[in-house]
């Protein structure tokens, strides 16, 4: 057929043959006799469109299809019998009996036409069952040494999907598929002689790209032997390789990076072939190859910087998507790293007017991190000329990299400040305007030099504002920053044009807002304020009326002491309730069933509240977890596809938590001989005392309470035929004693119960009250099993008492991390120099447990239980030191705060841990509980 | 002229349309190998069909459409999947099987009585004669109980593929019945 031909269908383009017709015509067409070749490649094509966009049969029409196109088996031409597979193919999952064209098919393969080979080894693939692939070995292992690259690719990708199912017979073939790794394959000049002349030199003499699936076949074959795979790898890596596609050397990359993942200790050996490839001639193969390097700690800086410059070479190749992948690599380095990146700073800059918009993006973000002070104005002004070119997508990356730039550079504020207000004038959709909204707030909280302006700006921006959820939240924060400014009255004039203008939403937050300045020390202020509220009264809606009035109401009677600290209660709130549980409390409200519970008002005492400083170390946390998830290094294929969500289960996961812990509260109140101990002072995360797959699985949350220590055991029976009795945990310690457990009484198969045991917290010699001491608890369950029908869960013999058994588990630690709550400080190294230096406690650790730094200062929050602050939770790239910052609070409420500093040293990890208090005592033990 | 003349001949002697054939018989009587004796006049090495082989041969001006299904038991209730506008059906059996020629038996009569069957002549192979111990014709056809059939044409031919004995001799009697039968 030649390509220059087209043959315009009856049919409009994109309207869809109608099901049944196509179903008939086919079954006529087919059986029909003699076959009329040139019909049933159109009736076969518009089948297979059918099929292609999700439509399907019932399994006996498709299995009638699937007959009818059998017949067209009889015809010679070419063309019907490409379709003919591909038609096949499309059927086999719907049809049945498909094993019915199998030996046509065989024959085919021996004696076909090269056009038709290849889809007919496909379509057997899709025929095979595992009793039948026996007979095609032969057939398959002269297919994959087959001298053309087509044949041999489409039975090296069958032989891939046939693996799952019938591995040990495509195993036999290893032999030929390393033979099909290292052969070069070409067409035959017979290959395109159907094309035209004009197309044909567009047409190369080969690919080699049945390589790249030979070494995909060979991995499934190998991949559960390491040293197999390491062979492998020796073999096909380094300047003798064979390989000559990209995409199998970067098979091979993509493999080494595996081998190292799992076992760092190869990455020396396998560093020289990453090197090696690094200057390949394809830069799909630099690109990957650069990648891996960059994404392991493990390698030194050397290497990193190695690759970097890879990198960098790359920036200036013709192609721009190589370029742009550069560019991208380079930038998400420098969010972790910018100073590794530095050295690109020259070809970053002659990026910045390159015509793609994406790749200029990525310059000047990636700039934006590496500039030093200096370099900010004329960033930003470079800047500001191209922002109108690019999509709200990069808008909020650049503004994103411009606060964070803010935040290091505070000094350089006015600049950025002018560029901020500067594009929030500008058009843009929600996302964006939130963004810079989001910048200003951060601006006006970590740079108090700036907060006046900002505001002005903010001030000026609610004037002409589309979204009324940014007007609201800027509300709020006039509200609370505008009193504390030299001119308040400035911001009222803004906050009162908001009441006359803006919808009842907006309005209503411009009247709380507004009542927040008249708790000023300024009394004619005061007046204006209640000027402006008492027109608010009339408002045309109850919300506003309503806020008004209170506000009012609360002003007027504001002349004696208790009932002004109401009032500052009120209307500016020192505690904020917890939203989740408030909204899972009401909606359990009512929800409920019962109707005398709406007898009684909505219980609010029993939502936890929070103080400014717990409300920002969770906010903190939150934060910064999605910074953490976000700055995962570039490795995007397999395995960490999960990323992409990160962000928001971080969140969730907050809220997770403290659902959790009310759920403890609820449950624990229940239980009346737990219920006197008064509240929880703190819960530790739940603690694994068994493997997963164990007949019993066990987990463990420690309940501290004032005088108390209560582990709660949740237990899974996981076997089917037994259940248990009189379930206890047996716990003993040496410094705490057992007071009384309360076991479950029946546990049956395939269910969950939870036990308590509940001891005492020993008093401190010298304070007198309940101390705060580690111990290891050895843990043993007891328990009377009785064996039961798995079906009716009912023991087979009623008399049946059951043996007492006992089963060994896991451990537990109580740390002095039980003790502590993580907290919030705004800035460390205040707080820490507030607290007393004769509280300091200073010891030296050796951490050999862990062989990575990362790991050490994860396993010290973890035991401190306290917040590490100021982003000193990750340990930079190949970092051979580091310093850590934590803070929390013990449940007695005393400060805590620590600095530790690791160090890597011939013999491990070595920490030096400073710790200082509001008590000397406990800094020891917080200093003794990390080791 | 010429064109349109022996247009009008093959129209005459039904050149121009297809002679469709089955070739049934239980697994092993060597149904494939005949398909292809007849095709390239030797004899190939065959594996068990796993669905069927299909061949157009050219004989004595008719175009023959030779469907050669497989035998094994799970294959044969598709046999019935290819009966429709069949002319003729070759049933091979294995004349030294005298343990299955009564399922032999049996699958021929099951088949016979298909609808779509009812027009079609029948030729019966009594196969593998090179063999020690082959029945004869006579009595693979008193096994089969063929002359309980009086509705339709058939006839029995003692053959041995491998030799190429019989096969012309029994298609040169199925090729009369068919031009009989259609084009009379």
């Amino acid at each position: 057929m030649s390509t220059l031909t087209y043959k315009k269908f009856d049919e409009g383009e994109g309207v869809l043959p109608d099901k049944m017709t196509i179903y008939q015509d086919c079954i006529s067409a087919f059986n029909a006799s003699p076959v009329n070749a040139k019909k049933c490649r159109i009736l076969l094509a518009k089948l297979v469109r059918l099929l292609s966009i999700g439509e399907t049969f019932p399994a006996n029409e498709a299995t009638n299809l699937f007959f009818s196109i059998s017949k067209l088996f009889q015809h010679k031409s070419v063309e019907l019998r490409q379709i003919v597979y591909l038609a096949i193919k499309k059927l086999c999952h719907i049809s049945n009996d498909v094993l019915m064209v199998t030996s046509s098919i065989m024959k085919d393969i021996q004696n076909g036409d090269i056009i038709y080979k290849p889809n007919a080894i496909r379509t057997l693939a899709r025929v095979l069952d595992s009793s039948t692939v026996h007979a095609t070995e032969r057939l398959f292992k002269n297919c994959i040494v087959d001298k053309n690259p087509n044949v041999s690719s489409a039975a090296l990708v069958s032989s891939y999907h046939l693996s799952p199912e019938s591995k040990d017979v495509v195993k036999r073939w290893a032999n030929e598929t390393q033979e099909a790794v290292y052969a070069q394959k070409y067409f035959p000049d017979t290959q395109f002689q159907n094309v035209h002349q004009e197309f044909y030199s567009r047409f190369p003499s080969s690919t080699q790209f049945s390589q790249y699936h030979a070494l995909g076949l060979l991995y499934v074959l190998r991949n559960h032997d390491k040293m197999a795979l390491v062979k492998m790898v020796n073999q096909l890596s380094g300047s003798s390789s064979p390989l000559t596609n990209p995409l199998a050397i970067i098979q091979v990359i993509r493999y080494i990076s595996k081998l190292i993942e799992e076992d760092p200790s190869l990455a020396d050996h396998l560093y020289p072939y990453l090197l090696t490839w690094t200057t390949n001639k394809s830069e799909m193969v630099c690109l990957e190859s650069a990648k891996i390097i960059l994404n392991y700690k493990k390698f030194s800086p050397e290497q990193h910087t190695e690759a970097i410059s890879v990198l960098r070479d790359l920036l200036n190749a013709p192609r721009v998507v190589t370029i742009f992948a550069a560019v991208r690599m380079l930038n998400k380095i420098a969010m972790t790293n910018p100073e590794k990146v530095v050295v690109c700073n020259y070809e970053l800059e002659s990026l910045i007017n390159h015509s793609n918009r994406s790749i200029a993006t990525y310059a000047i973000t990636t700039l934006l991190k590496t500039g030093s002070a200096d370099t900010v104005d004329r960033l930003i002004k470079t800047i500001s000329t191209f922002m109108n070119d690019i999509s709200d997508e990069f808008k909020v990356v650049v503004i994103d990299a411009i606060r964070n730039l803010t935040l290091k550079f505070p000094e350089k504020y006015k600049p950025m400040l002018v560029f901020l207000s500067d594009v929030l004038r500008d058009e843009g959709g929600f996302k964006f305007k939130n963004t810079v909204v989001e910048s200003l707030f951060d601006m006006i909280h970590y740079i108090p030099e700036s907060r006046d302006s900002a505001l002005e700006n903010l001030c000026e921006f609610i004037e002409d504002c589309e979204y009324p959820e940014l007007t609201v939240r800027i509300l709020h924060l006039l509200g609370d920053e505008g009193p504390k400014t030299k001119n308040p009255t400035l911001y009222i004039r803004h906050i009162y044009n908001r009441i006359a203008l803006e919808n009842s939403i907006v309005r209503a937050s411009a009247v709380v807002a507004l009542s927040k300045f008249a708790l000023t020390e300024d009394l004619s202020l005061k007046k204006s304020i209640e000027v402006l509220l008492q027109r608010s009264l009339t408002d045309s809606d109850d919300e506003v009326r309503d806020r008004a009035a209170v506000s009012l109401k609360l002003l007027s009677s504001s002349t004696d002491k208790t009932s002004s600290v109401i009032l500052v209660d009120f209307i500016k709130p020192t505690k904020k309730y917890s939203l989740p549980i408030l909204e899972q409390k009401l909606t359990q409200y009512i929800s409920s069933s019962d109707k005398a519970s709406y007898e009684n008002p909505f219980d609010i005492s029993s939502v936890p509240q929070y103080t400014e400083e717990e409300w920002k170390a969770q906010e903190y946390k939150a934060k910064t977890t999605v910074q953490a998830s976000e700055e995962e290094p570039l490795s995007d294929h397999k395995g960490r596809s999960g990323l992409a969500g990160g962000a928001t289960e971080t969140h969730n996961e907050t809220q997770q938590a403290e659902l959790l812990q009310q759920q403890y509260i609820d449950e624990i109140s229940q239980i009346t001989e737990l219920s006197e101990y008064g509240p929880i002072l703190h819960s530790s995360s739940v603690v694994e005392l068994t493997e997963r797959e164990t007949e019993f699985v066990v987990s463990v949350v420690k309940h501290i309470f004032k005088e108390h220590l209560v582990l709660q055991f949740n237990i899974e029976n996981t076997l089917t035929d037994s259940e248990l009795m009189m379930v206890s945990v047996i716990s003993e310690g040496e410094v705490y004693q057992e007071e009384f457990i309360l076991p479950v009484e029946k546990l049956a198969p395939r269910s969950k119960g939870t036990l308590y045991v509940s001891f005492a917290r020993p008093e401190d010699e010298e304070t007198g009250a309940p101390g705060l001491f580690s111990d290891t608890l050895s843990n043993t369950l007891s328990f009377t099993s009785r064996e039961v029908d798995p079906t009716t869960l009912l023991p087979f013999d009623e008399e049946d008492e059951g043996y007492q058994d006992e089963y060994q588990i896991e451990e537990l630690e109580v740390t002095i991390g039980d003790f502590i709550v993580p907290s919030f400080t705004a800035d460390f190294d205040k707080t820490f120099a507030e607290l007393p230096s004769e509280n300091e406690e200073v010891a030296v650790f050796n951490l050999s447990s862990s062989s990575e730094l990362q790991e050490a200062v994860n396993s010290v929050i973890n035991v401190l239980s306290m917040s590490a602050l100021g982003n000193t939770e990750t340990v930079g790239f190949s970092a051979n030191n580091h310093k850590l910052k934590v803070y929390g609070k013990s449940i007695n409420g005393e400060r805590i705060a620590g600095l530790i500093n690791f160090v890597i040293s011939k013999n491990g990890i070595v920490a030096k841990a400073t710790v200082r208090s509001d008590n000397k005592a406990l800094s020891e033990t917080v200093v003794n509980g990390i080791a | 002229m010429g064109q349109i003349f022996s247009g009008m001949f093959s129209k005459l002697w039904g050149i121009n349309k297809e002679i469709r054939i089955l070739i049934l018989g239980l697994d092993g009587a060597g149904k494939t190998t005949i398909l292809y004796r007849l095709q390239l006049g030797e004899v190939i090495k065959t594996k068990p069909t796993i669905g069927f082989n299909v061949e157009t041969l050219s004989y004595k001006n008719l175009k023959l459409n030779v469907w050669d299904l497989g035998g094994q038991t799970s294959i044969r209730p598709y046999w019935r999947c290819y009966y429709s506008n069949t002319a003729a059906v070759i049933f091979v059996v294995d004349s030294t099987d005298k343990d299955r020629v009564e399922t032999a038996s049996k699958e021929l009569h099951l088949m016979l009585r298909e609808e779509e069957l009812q027009e079609s002549a029948l030729l019966v192979f009594a196969n593998k004669q090179d063999q020690p111990g082959a029945m004869t014709a006579a009595e693979v056809s008193k096994s089969l109980n063929l002359t309980e059939l009086k509705d339709r044409s058939w006839s029995i031919v003692a053959s041995s593929a491998i030799k190429g004995e019989g096969l012309t001799e029994g298609l040169d009697w199925l090729i009369d019945v068919i031009k009989d039968e259609q084009l009379s």
